[in-house]
């Protein structure tokens, strides 16, 4: 890859990937308006009592008796100048919602991430590495009974196991609350209410991880390329990790960059089930509540992720595979 | 639990204001000072100022951190709390309360009469439909000095004292809200009350945190040294957190009626169903009465007399609640318990669809009616299945239709439904919490009005005159006709008198005292070591 070709790509990307994410923004603007009910209706139908003042009154203070378009062009004016609005029902701004929650998911999400793809390549390597043994049967049966088994189920097990029965890990949360445990020790605690919910998430794609990197580098082990570093003596190490894996990790990469996109909002189950206090969850109950400038705020945050991540998916194409240009 | 609450009410009914040092106490447990009490609160509240949100969860949380004048026993006797007595007078006019001389709110600043009348008559009518429709009887608000309040009405109205609860009027510091917008002040978001527990954290999605107020107005109290209630957002979750000793305590809709009996059955764990006479929440089909069939008293009367609600109670609710009788709940006032719905009989039902003019067509179907799931947890969807079950064994064809809260809340508000299920708290006394459902001066597209559309001039004037006599008799007399005619004409198909259940490990002590149960301040509540 030519360096000097980055900036000029990075800024053709940015400058394609605002119009997008702007063009979401004003999509999600009216789907989200569209849903029957609005946050007045739901307030007024969880408290029990109300009367028309009451839901007036709301609706003044939400901005919800103004003309459609004119809420929508005050959304994407305070989204130009990077103001996610203001959460009325929760009396709080709705970037400071999101920032609150965004590194629990991140954190859950990473996690995972880097369990599903160290995983899932390294057991992936070793079954083609071991094609038709028992070891590549053994990691094979694996991989497709957590690709096929539903992930609230895994999540349920898990618990089942390490939670109820040995009680060796939390069952839900992301701290011991109330326990007064600051700083340094903070760490193995978050970890240990970590562990269950991230396996639940990741297993599912280390499965997928796994069953690709077995498929590409079996095909790639036949290629005429491996036979020629076979034949001048290339030990079997080198030929499997820098010939075969290196060359079969471009369709993984692919699909990582896509899943990395996923994860942000496929967490709302597991987030749910573990009680984990990710943005997964505040999009999901800002829905239920109608509460429209948080769930704009999330897809917001949401939509900037994906196009990140498919920005350094490409890149990482040309870091991998000096063949493939940057280009706009 | 070898005693029930009930029982042991009516042995100390003779003495209200002992009630309140009840069961730990009556075992010769002595109360324990330290200690937090872990609990779940279900779904998480926007905010926690009552008044500016007054749905369950806050009503339970922030009913720490704000007290009411005064609170109410399980069988709905006031009893004392800001307010350290009251008086009426004789013609019924003036309510005068006498204010504790040592409260305090959390910001240091004293509670005085200018808190109480600004409450009244200014914050809560506001922000709070209830309350504005029950304050503005309120002529004249006076402060005689600085710890009396009186308060006088335009007309007497007997069922007034039921609005002093914390969780109908909270007393608010005047100091923090007063030229403000109320929805929007910053105590708001930090909330400032007189209750035994003060506002400490809040981490979203996670917990809330209060923490005992040292300058609380009860020597030596609260005993806990904090409350942590955990967000836990699915219900299997919250049971194992409470199976697997994660938290103490769980209440409301915490916990499905399907999981109580194995809760029950654990024998660290303690299940009551009261604490909620207060509210008496009622439970029924809710019909629209602009759909054709429905407007017809026999199709009502035979889908009534289709249901098992026997079957409900135990099969579905595992006895977590019992079914109804009326529509009024037996727990509140002016029950008439010698009114009662005609049982269970399909035949009957069968034998009403027919003098009703359906008649069954080939596949045995009498009419289609619609029917709009409640979207708040999976008891609601399994009861409208049994609804469904039952009605086309008596040739009524319910089609279920599924939806969200958002939704279901506007098409009820909007009267775009032909049933539905409803609860509805009765809040003590018919006239607070029944009238609104059943008299056509209360026909809005609002939810919780009278959006059946139910109109009988005959019921509007017995509500009216129960609303405006003086003495409890004369309104006593005027429910009791009312629930014969309403038995009669089922305006709303009730099915059961609800309860929730309070499941807690053992040594939680006295968490149910009072006619609001889980709503109380706590001041009282201990743990055993």
């Amino acid at each position: 890859m030519d360096p000097s070709l980055l900036p000029g790509f990075l800024l053709r990307r940015v400058a394609k990937a605002a119009i997008v994410v702007l063009a979401i923004v004003v999509c999600n603007f009216f789907l989200i308006h569209a849903a029957p009910g609005d946050p007045a209706s739901v307030i007024a139908g969880q408290s029990g009592a109300a009367d028309e003042r009451f839901i007036a009154q709301l609706r003044e203070q939400f901005g919800l008796d103004r003309p459609l378009l004119v809420q929508l062009w005050i959304y994407v004016k305070g989204v130009l100048t990077l103001d996610l609005g203001f959460s009325h029902r929760q009396q709080v701004g709705v970037a400071t919602l999101i920032l609150e929650r965004l590194p629990a998911t991140l954190l859950l999400t990473g996690a995972a991430f880097l369990f599903a793809v160290g995983l899932g390549v390294t057991l992936g390597a070793l079954a083609a590495g071991r094609v038709g043994r028992w070891a590549d049967s053994l990691i094979t049966v694996l991989a497709l009974t957590f690709y096929a088994t539903p992930i609230f189920w895994v999540g349920l097990m898990l618990v089942l196991v390490f939670s109820v029965w040995l009680e060796w890990l939390p069952s839900f949360g992301m701290m011991t609350v109330g326990a007064d445990i600051t700083g340094l020790a903070r760490v193995p605690d978050v970890a240990k209410h970590l562990l269950l919910p991230a396996l639940t998430l990741g297993l599912f794609y280390m499965a997928v991880y796994a069953r690709l990197t077995r498929a590409t580098m079996l095909e790639v082990a036949d290629q005429d390329f491996v036979k020629t570093a076979r034949a001048k003596g290339v030990p079997e190490g080198q030929v499997v990790r820098k010939h075969v894996l290196r060359n079969a990790l471009l369709p993984v990469i692919t699909f990582a960059g896509i899943q990395a996109g996923q994860l942000i909002g496929g967490s709302i189950l597991v987030e749910t089930v573990f009680a984990w206090p990710g943005i997964g969850r505040l999009a999901f109950e800002a829905l239920l509540a109608r509460d429209y400038p948080v769930l704009m705020g999330v897809f917001f945050v949401t939509s900037v992720m994906v196009v990140v991540f498919n920005l350094v998916t490409d890149l990482l194409y040309a870091v991998i595979d000096p063949r493939v240009e940057v280009s706009g | 639990m070898s005693m029930t609450r009930r029982g042991l009410m009516a042995a100390t009914a003779a003495a209200p204001v002992l009630m309140c040092v009840a069961d730990a106490r009556a075992q010769g447990i002595a109360p324990r000072r330290g200690g937090t009490l872990t609990t779940i609160l279900q779904p998480e509240p926007p905010v926690l100022q009552i008044g500016v949100n007054n749905q369950g969860p806050t009503l339970i949380a922030a009913g720490k951190i704000f007290q009411g004048l005064i609170k109410f026993s399980p069988k709905l006797e006031p009893m004392p709390e800001l307010a350290e007595s009251w008086s009426l007078s004789d013609d019924k006019l003036t309510y005068t309360f006498k204010l504790r001389q040592n409260v305090k709110f959390h910001d240091g600043r004293p509670m005085t009469a200018e808190d109480v009348i600004f409450s009244v008559t200014k914050f809560h009518p506001e922000v709070a439909p209830r309350a504005r429709a029950i304050f503005s009887r309120i002529d004249k608000a006076e402060a005689p000095d600085a710890h009396t309040v009186a308060l006088t009405l335009k007309a007497p109205f007997e069922p007034f004292l039921l609005m002093f609860d914390v969780t109908a009027c909270a007393i608010v510091p005047k100091h923090l809200f007063d030229g403000q917008d109320f929805r929007t002040a910053p105590a708001v978001q930090r909330p400032i009350g007189t209750g035994p527990f003060k506002f400490a954290e809040w981490q979203r999605g996670n917990f809330i945190r209060l923490e005992r107020f040292e300058d609380y107005w009860k020597p030596g109290q609260p005993y806990l040294d904090a409350i942590i209630y955990r967000i836990v957002p699915d219900s299997q979750s919250r049971r194992l957190a409470l199976e697997t000793g994660q938290v103490m305590m769980t209440a409301a809709g915490d916990i499905e009626p399907f999981d109580v009996p194995a809760m029950r059955a654990r024998p660290n764990l303690e299940v009551w169903t009261d604490g909620w006479e207060y509210f008496s929440p009622l439970s029924w089909i809710e019909t629209n009465h602009r759909v054709p069939a429905l407007a017809d008293v026999r199709v009502r009367q035979a889908i009534s007399r289709a249901i098992n609600r026997d079957f409900i109670a135990q099969r579905l609710w595992f006895g977590v609640g019992k079914p109804a009788t009326n529509p009024i709940a037996s727990t509140t006032r002016f029950h008439d318990a010698n009114v009662k719905l005609p049982g269970f009989d399909p035949r009957a039902a069968a034998q009403l669809l027919d003098a009703a003019g359906l008649r069954a067509n080939a596949q045995g179907v009498r009419t289609t009616i619609k029917h709009l799931v409640l979207p708040y947890g999976e008891i609601w969807t399994r009861l409208s299945e049994y609804l469904r079950q039952s009605l086309r064994q008596v040739g009524i064809n319910l089609e279920l239709e599924s939806t969200d809260a958002g939704s279901w809340a506007r098409r009820i508000g909007a009267w775009e439904y032909e049933t539905s299920i409803n609860f509805v708290y009765q809040f003590g006394d018919p006239t607070l919490g029944v009238e609104r459902t059943y008299v056509s001066s209360n026909i809005q597209k609002v939810t919780f009005t009278n959006t059946g559309g139910y109109s009988n001039p005959r019921v509007d004037a017995l509500f009216a005159t129960a609303r405006e006599a003086q003495t409890a008799e004369e309104r006593r007399a005027a429910f009791s006709e009312v629930q014969k005619i309403l038995v009669e004409e089922v305006p709303q198909i009730w099915l059961m008198e609800m309860a929730f259940p309070t499941i807690h490990d053992k040594k939680v002590q006295n968490p149910v005292q009072l006619g609001t149960g889980v709503h109380a301040s706590y001041d009282d509540v201990f743990l055993t070591a």
